[in-house]
């Protein structure tokens, strides 16, 4: 919902706000497009962005891609669009088998609700109280704590996996060093690398 | 509809095809211990890096109301878990706390 509203006050067509939504489908990536659009950024400034910013998707996919069937071959072009960080993140924490169907299921779910948030967003945004839609920005984070807390609650592993990438993704936002969209890779480059040392080490199950 | 259409098409370009190629390579490989030990730390990461400065972003103005927000959802998540409650009642408390700051 919260890119339609933003679409609207940039100034976009409700179509051309809609196939952002429809044909890109990568959330913070949209965000920083508008912006940058705004502030008068060619298409190929914005383009090279995108492409940094959606590069975690690569890491992402490669895990999904690590826990399917080679059998379900002819769904990986639909799997692989409707790889987000929303998502990836229900799907890695799935325990068991992962069937095609219920990737496409979920996928499709994700999809057609962002889809929808933008236009309703984008034709309401200006009836709903300023202070819940940006209250409304917190779901997406409180939705990765619910998957991560039974995670944490078993193992301190991924706690300390999770709160080293938060802090180092954090320095490096601070610092600046890197395009915008690299210290996230950086990051799980990075923390999964040294975690995939002491995993290899123990030999326990994270 | 001027040629924004073009903008969009690129992004969709360089956003689909990182998604794509793992599927490709990766389920080809015979995976090494270590890559795969490497995988599967990749989600707790990836979470913790975008929650953490993440939350910082939603109220910028008041970052009490995010912080208080998400430690309704980290709480109710350690005692009772779901999905449901941690995330409305995240959006509620952020919002409360907002109207009580007064930030209009």
């Amino acid at each position: 919902m919260a890119f339609g509203i933003l679409a609207k006050t940039t100034g976009i067509t409700l179509l051309e706000a809609f196939l952002f939504s429809a044909v890109v489908f990568a959330g913070a990536s949209q965000f920083i497009a508008l912006n940058l659009l705004a502030t008068g950024v060619g298409f190929g400034g914005i383009i090279l962005t995108t492409l940094l910013v959606n590069f975690r998707h690569f890491l992402m996919s490669s895990y999904i891609a690590s826990r399917v069937d080679s059998k379900m071959k002819r769904a990986f072009p639909i799997i692989a669009f409707g790889v987000t960080d929303e998502s990836f993140s229900v799907l890695s924490f799935k325990k068991g088998a992962l069937s095609q169907i219920y990737i496409i299921v979920l996928e499709s779910i994700a999809y057609i609700s962002w889809v929808t948030g933008t236009v309703s967003g984008y034709i309401l945004g200006g009836f709903l109280p300023d202070l819940l839609v940006k209250s409304m920005g917190i779901a997406l984070y409180a939705m990765f704590v619910a998957l991560l807390m039974p995670e944490v609650k078993q193992s301190y592993k991924a706690l300390i996996l999770a709160l080293s990438a938060g802090l180092l993704n954090s320095a490096l936002l601070y610092l600046d060093i890197f395009p915008k969209g690299w210290s996230i890779v950086i990051t799980i480059i990075f923390v999964s690398g040294v975690g995939a040392f002491f995993y290899e080490e123990t030999g326990e199950e994270v | 509809m001027n040629d924004l259409i073009f903008l969009i098409l690129g992004m969709a370009f360089v956003t689909y095809v990182p998604r794509l190629v793992p599927f490709f390579i990766i389920s080809k490989l015979n995976l090494s211990k270590r890559f795969e030990a490497f995988l599967k730390c990749v989600p707790y990461v990836a979470l913790g890096a975008l929650i953490i400065p993440g939350v910082f972003s939603v109220t910028p103005d008041v970052p009490a109301a995010s912080l208080i927000g998400i430690g309704f959802a980290i709480l109710y998540g350690l005692i009772r878990g779901g999905m449901i409650i941690p995330v409305l009642g995240s959006v509620l408390v952020t919002f409360l706390v907002l109207l009580k700051q007064g930030a209009f």
